[in-house]
């Protein structure tokens, strides 16, 4: 079919050969660690969302304790680089985990390689989200909680109701950009050694010698997640901004 | 009598788990050929993926290959995120105050490989002003940094493979790696650029005393286990049978 | 500086310092006198590589937030798509297809070796310099989009009818502005682009982060290191931040 493109140009062939998606061809084992990275990327983006909502909430209501832990925990994830939080938070994470569960009794836990990726990048995650969603809470009109409170409805109803809603779209473009940094951050786990898709290219570069194509067709699948996550959010944002003061 | 029974107990089912879990195997989640590589479809081969499970199945231990970053495969085994590490782990003295190792099962020279066009040995004075690439974490790069560094310019790798490529693009002069992995590379199409410079001295507190099997220290039922079953296939000929499908000699060294 | 000293921080502080002081007893620091040096000039390498890839992509990403923002299209759209890819991929993917993918075609053409530009091709910074400028600069080039179109038109329309000229404008009215409306963002930016520094130690460049695994793989010592590393990455990260404070408040005077 694309006989008279092969035939322009030489190396395009055996490029398309290497990348095909049946062994001998590499392209499975690369879509399978894409599959891999998108999956640690959800569960990373979901916890830290779960991280940040405690951490905001924490921050603009919590004791001056907790607001100064805070502080020091979104200060140390956004100052020290990812690589070194990864090394720390995979190694350390586990032992501590490991040694606390032995004091008390209970029998060490495997953890495995997702669960602790997912784990440590959903740490890192974290501390971003709960500065997105500190910033978007706090920027809800102060009158709309006011009324729902004198309308008589609890913390969490004026929470589930109100503040949930109206933070939504202010908080959407910071998320967008934080789900893209859990994608990218995926490519870190290479470095531990976790199967996703910078570490596929990596081994499939090293054992073909074909590095230019296989990081150049890693790249394209990497821009294709981005894009389309892109637009994902975009029609997201539309939907939320629906009645929305344009801002 | 009550202290009898819970510790009867107790042994029990330190003994049910020890044999219910899987043994996880770690293996270098970087391509090391002819060693152990990952093919097309995602699964590890290898003359040493291979002898991993004639061990195993001659220990009766049910084991679970791991692939783990090299760079970080003694941390993951002391952490117990892995129980044994077979990647041509060579033992050494260093090594040995972290982790305890079994008896070797395979011994092969260390190598330089160098740019054909160029006139070095794999002496310290015959590779001075030279640019060596090393593995990291490796006995290689131990002994490069204890012999080498003074007079030449060391780079280190995350793995062989990048070394490997690295000289196949002219960017070092030489590599210093084990021979076998070595001649692998050498017989492809990028190893064309090179030669064998020659065999390195021996120095056995750094080069080791082999490869062995690497385990926790104090895992002794897990060690003599893997000596079992290494005696096991290296008399009953399964080793002999796996390497000719490898290699031409024996590479047991010993 | 009072409102700082509140009962609770004090007790925080003092249960900080009381476990550094227990980490400092009861943790292995003998290997620091040996790899001090190689520590300070890995330090070193963090810091002008950070500094030049800073400097060049921000260099390099002035003329790409230009073109999107006011330019025609045929200079706008490989801008946009330039910024997209870069802010679309990973950096170690980037830093890899740098320096791997290019050194995959060295011996397919032997005659580079003998060009004059090979002892600089040979080593590894080049390449670690080329992949962070890149990256910054698409980064930056998004950034300064949205900073040259926040300037208000009216602005530039009457220093038009001034009779300022389009270079005149430009260099007084809509860069300084545009820079002074970026400057917070650049500051977050630049710490970003330090903690991606050690992502070349996987290209063989000795940064502070390499010198850390090197002590680690020679010493066996796993956590040490990393500790004091990270205490030497929030250290750059306060100072660039301090930095960039004090260059708000000077450039920003004025401005609402």
């Amino acid at each position: 079919m694309l006989d008279w493109l092969f035939a322009g140009w030489p190396g395009l062939q055996a490029s398309a050969a290497l990348l095909a998606l049946e062994p001998p061809g590499w392209g499975g084992n690369l879509l399978r660690g894409a599959a891999n990275s998108l999956i640690i990327a959800l569960g990373a983006f979901g916890l830290g969302l779960v991280i940040g909502t405690a951490g905001a909430l924490g921050k603009l209501g919590g004791g001056p304790v907790t607001r100064d832990l805070l502080a020091v925990y979104t200060t140390i994830v956004r100052a020290v680089p990812e690589l070194i939080l990864i090394l720390l938070l995979y190694y350390a994470g586990t032992d501590l985990l490991n040694q606390v569960l032995r004091l008390m009794g209970q029998r060490p836990v495997e953890i495995s390689g997702l669960a602790a990726g997912i784990g440590v990048l959903g740490v890192v995650q974290g501390a971003y989200a709960t500065e997105v969603l500190r910033g978007a809470i706090q920027a809800v009109p102060r009158g709309q909680i006011e009324a729902a409170r004198a309308f008589g409805m609890g913390p969490l109803q004026v929470f589930r109701r109100v503040t949930l809603p109206a933070m939504l779209p202010l908080a959407l473009p910071g998320l967008s950009n934080l789900w893209l940094i859990a994608t990218k951050d995926t490519a870190l786990l290479a470095i531990v050694g976790f199967s996703e898709l910078t570490l596929e290219t990596r081994q499939a570069a090293g054992s073909t010698r074909a590095y230019f194509t296989f990081f150049l067709a890693a790249g394209a699948i990497y821009l294709v997640m981005t894009l389309v996550s892109g637009r994902v959010f975009g029609w997201i944002e539309a939907r939320y901004r629906r009645g929305q003061a344009r801002a | 009598m009550k202290k009898l029974v819970l510790t009867a107990s107790a042994l029990a089912l330190l003994a049910g788990t020890a044999m219910a879990d899987p043994v996880r195997v770690g293996i270098a989640a970087e391509p090391y050929p002819p060693f152990a590589s990952p093919d097309a479809a995602g699964n590890w081969v290898g003359w040493e993926v291979e002898i991993i499970e004639a061990v195993c199945a001659a220990a009766e231990l049910e084991c679970e290959i791991t692939p783990t970053a090299w760079d970080g495969i003694i941390p993951a085994l002391v952490s117990g995120r892995i129980d044994a590490i077979m990647a041509s782990m060579s033992i050494t003295e260093d090594r040995l105050q972290t982790i305890d190792f079994s008896d070797p099962y395979y011994n092969t020279p260390t190598v330089i490989v160098g740019q054909r066009d160029i006139q070095m040995d794999a002496t310290p004075e015959g590779l001075a002003g030279r640019v060596i690439g090393v593995q990291v974490s490796t006995i290689h790069q131990t002994y490069a940094q204890t012999y080498f560094e003074a007079a030449s310019e060391l780079r280190t790798y995350q793995t062989q493979d990048e070394a490997n490529q690295d000289l196949a693009a002219g960017r070092i002069d030489a590599t210093q790696a084990d021979s076998l992995a070595l001649d692998e590379f050498l017989a492809t199409e990028a190893g064309a650029c090179c030669e064998v410079k020659g065999v390195v001295a021996m120095d056995e507190s750094i080069l080791g005393l082999g490869v062995g099997v690497g385990v926790r220290k104090g895992d002794d039922a897990l060690r003599e286990a893997f000596n079992r079953g290494i005696a096991a296939i290296l008399a009953d000929g399964t080793y002999d049978r796996i390497s000719a499908g490898y290699f031409a000699t024996s590479i047991y060294g010993q | 500086m009072r409102a700082f000293w509140q009962p609770h921080r004090i007790v925080l502080v003092a249960l900080a310092l009381g476990l550094a002081v227990w980490a400092a007893l009861t943790m292995r620091w003998g290997w620091i006198p040996r790899y001090a040096p190689l520590a300070l000039e890995g330090m070193w390498r963090t810091i002008w590589l950070l500094g030049l890839s800073v400097g060049i992509g921000f260099a390099l990403a002035v003329p790409l937030g230009l073109a999107q923002a006011a330019g025609p299209w045929w200079l706008a759209a490989p801008a946009r798509a330039f910024c997209t890819v870069i802010r679309g991929t990973p950096l170690l993917l980037q830093i890899w297809l740098v320096y791997y993918g290019l050194g995959s075609l060295f011996p397919q053409y032997p005659w580079i070796r003998q060009s004059e530009l090979w002892p600089i091709l040979r080593q590894a910074w080049p390449y670690a310099l080329v992949a962070l400028s890149l990256s910054f600069a698409g980064y930056e080039g998004e950034v300064m989009r949205g900073a040259f179109k926040s300037v208000p038109a009216g602005q530039l329309t009457a220093a038009r009818a001034f009779g300022f000229s389009r270079v005149a404008t430009f260099r007084r009215v809509w860069l300084p502005q545009a820079l002074a409306r970026a400057l917070p963002t650049l500051g977050g930016e630049t710490i970003l682009q330090l903690k991606a520094t050690p992502l070349v130690a996987t290209i063989t460049v000795i940064e502070i982060y390499a010198v850390a695994s090197r002590v680690r793989q020679d010493t066996f010592i796993i956590y040490e290191p990393l500790l004091l590393l990270a205490l030497a990455y929030l250290a750059l990260a306060g100072v660039i931040a301090l930095g960039f404070r004090w260059l708000e408040r000077r450039m920003v005077r004025g401005l609402h």
